[in-house]
């Protein structure tokens, strides 16, 4: 059996090179994978490329790698209103960042994980998010081409895994994760509790092992926001 | 000359309520859709999705059991109601941007006379604005309310005949509800379907930028 399991967050994320283009699972303070972040950010990355619902809590989820200048591109839908240190950031030109509306980035990482090269949609036609896009007219509909959004790495958020890496979710805490899961080159995955294989039913499955390539047990660190 | 009194946001939610099916799957956004859930008709049973993943979504949490991991869009920790599911956020957006919610509620800046709808972003402001899933749900729901105050606070008409603001939506709106009027988008322009108790259709015209068209005599809203 391949052995997915990693000792430490540190360890989790070692590899991970300067400028990777990094996806982080999480909204609205639930199912962010914090530990990662933090361990993320202890080793001193430089020039992410963030894909990312928002863009943190104040030094919590996203924020710390913000506060420390440690990305320089993000892809998001919502900042959020306590993205001060992104916002800093942006000002001053030290990052910057594409808009995208919350659906249309699900679907963009989708087609990345679904080895589709694009789609076209009728949201955000007419609107700023159009500029620079193919617009057409399908079935007297005016739409746009949306391109896939790949990582070459994800930093989830999962309730349980089994050894494998099959894994299960809490409540409303599954958001964006098992989309990025499978939308990006390595996923690494935080989780409360790993279990022997067979332990999760195969029906209760949501995220298949297939998508998750190390698994790090951490304790949840939640920030109140 | 001063005004008289407009509706409050809480009545302008609990018109907007109105317009709610028994049965119907519901999207709320920010601002006063959020307080619709406050006034459901009696007797009705609405399913409100949320876009991080619920459906099926109860009254917010009582102190002492909010749940971090069961929070709405805006952060708030709710409960689930019998029956409710959970899913991912791609599934959550297939709903509202597949028409497959009845409703969906926003709140607006402008709303044009074609149903053009402005909400995310004010030209000129600081930062980088913020999307979520505004153009999602303008652009995919099957009856789109918008609910918002009549004029700016500086007596500006917010429906108009062209958005001036950043856009959300082109032809999005099927029924806007204010604290002047319940207006409806047709392919003849913009309907004035009912004004607020005291108002005229008249008065409810000169605070508006594009032409309402009217019907015989225009009713005064009713609250259930």
């Amino acid at each position: 059996m391949k052995q997915k399991i990693v000792s430490s967050l540190d360890a989790a994320v070692a590899d991970i090179p300067h400028g990777a283009r990094i996806m982080f699972g999480g909204f609205g303070g639930a199912g962010f994978p914090n530990n990662l972040i933090q361990a993320l950010s202890r080793k001193g990355i430089q020039n992410v490329f963030a894909i990312s619902n928002n863009c943190g809590t104040r030094d919590g989820e996203l924020g710390i790698m913000f506060k420390n200048g440690q990305v320089k591109h993000v892809i998001c839908s919502f900042p959020g209103p306590h993205s001060n240190h992104f916002q800093e950031r942006y000002a001053k030109g030290q990052v910057t960042c594409e808009l995208v509306p919350q659906g249309i980035l699900c679907e963009r990482m989708r087609a990345a994980a679904a080895g589709l090269l694009g789609f076209y949609t009728t949201v955000g036609v007419g609107t700023e998010v159009s500029a620079g896009k193919e617009e057409r007219v399908i079935n007297g509909k005016r739409c746009i081409l949306e391109s896939p959004i790949y990582g070459d790495f994800a930093l989830i958020k999962a309730q349980k895994a089994d050894e494998l890496g099959n894994l299960t979710y809490r409540l409303a805490a599954r958001n964006f994760n098992p989309i990025m899961a499978q939308a990006a080159k390595t996923t690494i995955v935080e989780v409360d509790e790993i279990v022997p294989v067979g332990s999760i039913p195969p029906e209760n499955v949501i995220t298949p092992a297939i998508f998750v390539h190390r698994i790090v047990q951490a304790k949840g660190m939640h920030y109140a926001g | 000359m001063p005004d008289k009194p407009r509706l409050t946001r809480e009545q302008i939610a609990q018109r907007a309520a109105q317009e709610l099916p028994d049965g119907a799957y519901v999207n709320l956004g920010w601002g006063i859709p959020n307080l619709i859930s406050d006034y459901l008709p009696k007797g009705i049973t609405v399913y409100f999705h949320s876009e991080n993943g619920i459906l099926g979504m109860g009254p917010r949490a009582k102190a002492g059991e909010e749940d971090s991991d069961l929070v709405d869009a805006m952060k708030v920790p709710v409960t689930v109601i019998s029956g409710a599911s959970f899913f991912n956020q791609a599934d959550a957006h297939l709903m509202t941007r597949g028409g497959h919610l009845d409703v969906a509620a926003l709140g607006g800046f402008q709303v044009s006379e074609k149903g053009d709808l402005a909400n995310w972003k004010i030209p000129g402001s600081k930062g980088s604005g913020g999307i979520g899933g505004a153009m999602d749900i303008a652009a995919g729901a099957r009856k789109l309310i918008v609910c918002m105050e009549h004029n700016t606070k500086e007596g500006a008409p917010k429906i108009v005949k062209q958005c001036t603001y950043p856009l959300t939506g082109i032809e999005c709106t099927h029924t806007v509800v204010t604290d002047l009027a319940v207006i409806d988008v047709t392919q003849e322009g913009l309907e004035l379907r009912e004004v607020a108790p005291g108002w005229s259709a008249e008065e409810v015209q000169e605070r508006t930028g594009a032409k309402l068209i009217t019907r015989g005599s225009v009713p005064e809203m009713r609250f259930g």
